[in-house]
């Protein structure tokens, strides 16, 4: 149903004993826009991820994906998760685990040319626990995109990476949003946020302190200065 | 460059649980440790029962039947506490999770992984056993005996290696893992009969899913039926279930 967002997120809050791990956290994510999330760590960003995929239920609040329930059948497929970390068997090669998700969806893309265009071929064969941390997070990325999602979670998408594969997946960001997907990025990358993002939050234990677009937010200081004063990092 | 316009969709819930059970089962057969524990080494009791067990008491009727109950808790057990635990540990569970397989056909994929791989054990290992002389005379009631307890048995061990793979961190699933597949072959009366094992341990380890697997096999060298065998699997299968329900975690 198109007048549902892509994410709603009121007054999520998760507690672990007694760490606070989202404490009233508001957000929403439209198609056709890259939201970002900016937050030390320790925000509760994975665990806002893991709230949306139906991994942890919330003590408080509500979540929502195209208007129905984090984990609901009807959502998983419309939804593509890239790990922050490893996601894979150690000894599955990345032609392996993209073929095993492309099989889990009725219309994924062909893998071969996901495989070409993230540039994955020249490793397609090798075992995920030998690859350098940058391939393993464009592998992370096609398996995010092979089931032809409406939305992604891109869970710090470019940490590894050499500059090179920065900017080309800084360009897919942009075609994926260009296709009306709704993407939601985390990241510690200011730069990546300014470049890529239509709108930002900022992220500090568990809550939303500060929201806008990078126009907005940068009018009189730029992100990275935001950042320092809104969270409670160890800086 | 490829079309990334939108067009979600789950695949048919067959071929997604299909699909994981072919890469699990292509994973532990890929791996060395998987198949030591899977073939090398019930193989290698095969062999040694037969060639040398007599001279140590063990008589090759009751040694055969036994190495097929060791390859079902190796895999059923040892392999699948290991298997998840690394799985649990790089997120694999967490990211299928979040699939269209969902949490539901995750397991049913690994279940139908873990009957595979047993399934090839089993027709090599009874092959083998045939082959080096073994002459199972048990009646039919004795083989329904022995279908039960060993698909209850199975559920058990598996529904045992989640409890543990979901609970513990990685290292020390594998660590205990390995350590109880020593423990329970040697002293759970999977490899050596409940009547050889001192008192009062004996009387104990009868209520164990391994004794019930082991004596339930062993019986098809005999004529007798091991009726016991039935309500203790069946026990631990239910239980086993329902602690794995409650203690396993997808996240580490």
């Amino acid at each position: 149903m198109p007048d549902h967002p892509a994410l709603l997120v009121e007054d999520a809050a998760v507690s672990f004993g007694t760490t606070v791990a989202l404490d009233g956290l508001d957000l929403r994510a439209e198609r056709g826009q890259v939201t970002a999330l900016l937050g030390p760590n320790g925000a509760g960003k994975t665990t806002l991820i893991r709230a949306c995929t139906g991994l942890l239920d919330l003590d408080r609040g509500r979540i929502s994906l195209f208007g129905l329930p984090p984990g609901h059948p009807d959502v998983l497929p419309r939804v593509g998760l890239m790990p922050q970390s490893t996601g894979a068997w150690s000894g599955i090669t990345a032609a392996e685990l993209l073929s095993h998700l492309s099989k889990l969806y009725s219309h994924p893309l062909d893998v071969a040319a996901l495989m070409d265009e993230l540039q994955v071929t020249t490793y397609a064969r090798t075992p995920y626990r030998r690859l350098s941390g940058g391939q393993q997070q464009a592998v992370n990325l096609a398996g995010a995109l092979v089931g032809r999602p409406e939305m992604v979670v891109l869970d710090e998408p470019t940490s590894g990476m050499d500059p090179h594969a920065r900017r080309r997946t800084w360009r897919l960001v942009e075609r994926l949003r260009e296709a009306g997907l709704a993407v939601l990025l985390t990241t510690h990358a200011m730069d990546e946020a300014q470049a890529l993002a239509d709108t930002v939050h900022i992220v500090d234990r568990g809550r939303v302190v500060l929201s806008g677009s990078v126009a907005e937010l940068t009018d009189e200081h730029s992100l990275e200065e935001l950042f320092l004063a809104h969270t409670s990092g160890d800086t | 460059m490829i079309d990334l316009t939108p067009r979600p969709g789950a695949a048919p819930r067959s071929q997604a649980v299909w699909a994981h059970a072919r890469t699990e089962a292509m994973l532990l057969l890929r791996n060395g440790e998987q198949l030591l524990l899977a073939l090398v080494i019930p193989v290698a009791v095969l062999l040694g029962g037969r060639f040398l067990g007599a001279r140590y008491g063990f008589e090759f009727d009751q040694v055969a039947p036994s190495v097929l109950g060791l390859a079902i808790f190796s895999s059923a057990f040892t392999s699948t506490a290991i298997a998840t635990g690394f799985e649990r540990r790089y997120g694999v569970l967490e990211r299928l999770a979040a699939t269209p397989l969902r949490r539901s056909g995750l397991v049913m994929g690994k279940a139908i992984s873990v009957l595979l791989v047993m399934a090839g054990q089993l027709v090599l290992l009874v092959a083998l056993a045939l082959v080096l002389g073994w002459r199972p005379v048990a009646g039919a009631s004795q083989w329904a005996v022995v279908l039960v307890t060993a698909v209850a048995c199975t559920v058990a061990f598996v529904a045992l290696a989640l409890a543990l793979a979901g609970t513990l961190r990685a290292e020390l699933t594998l660590a205990l893992a390995n350590l109880l597949h020593l423990v329970v072959a040697a002293g759970g009366a999977l490899l050596i009969g409940v009547e050889r094992h001192p008192e009062p341990w004996g009387t104990i380890v009868a209520f164990t899913p391994s004794a019930a697997l082991g004596e339930a096999l062993r019986a098809t060298s005999a004529h007798h039926v091991t009726l016991l065998s039935l309500p203790v699997a069946l026990i631990w299968a239910l239980g086993g279930v329902l602690l794995a329900r409650k203690a396993f975690r997808w996240t580490s």
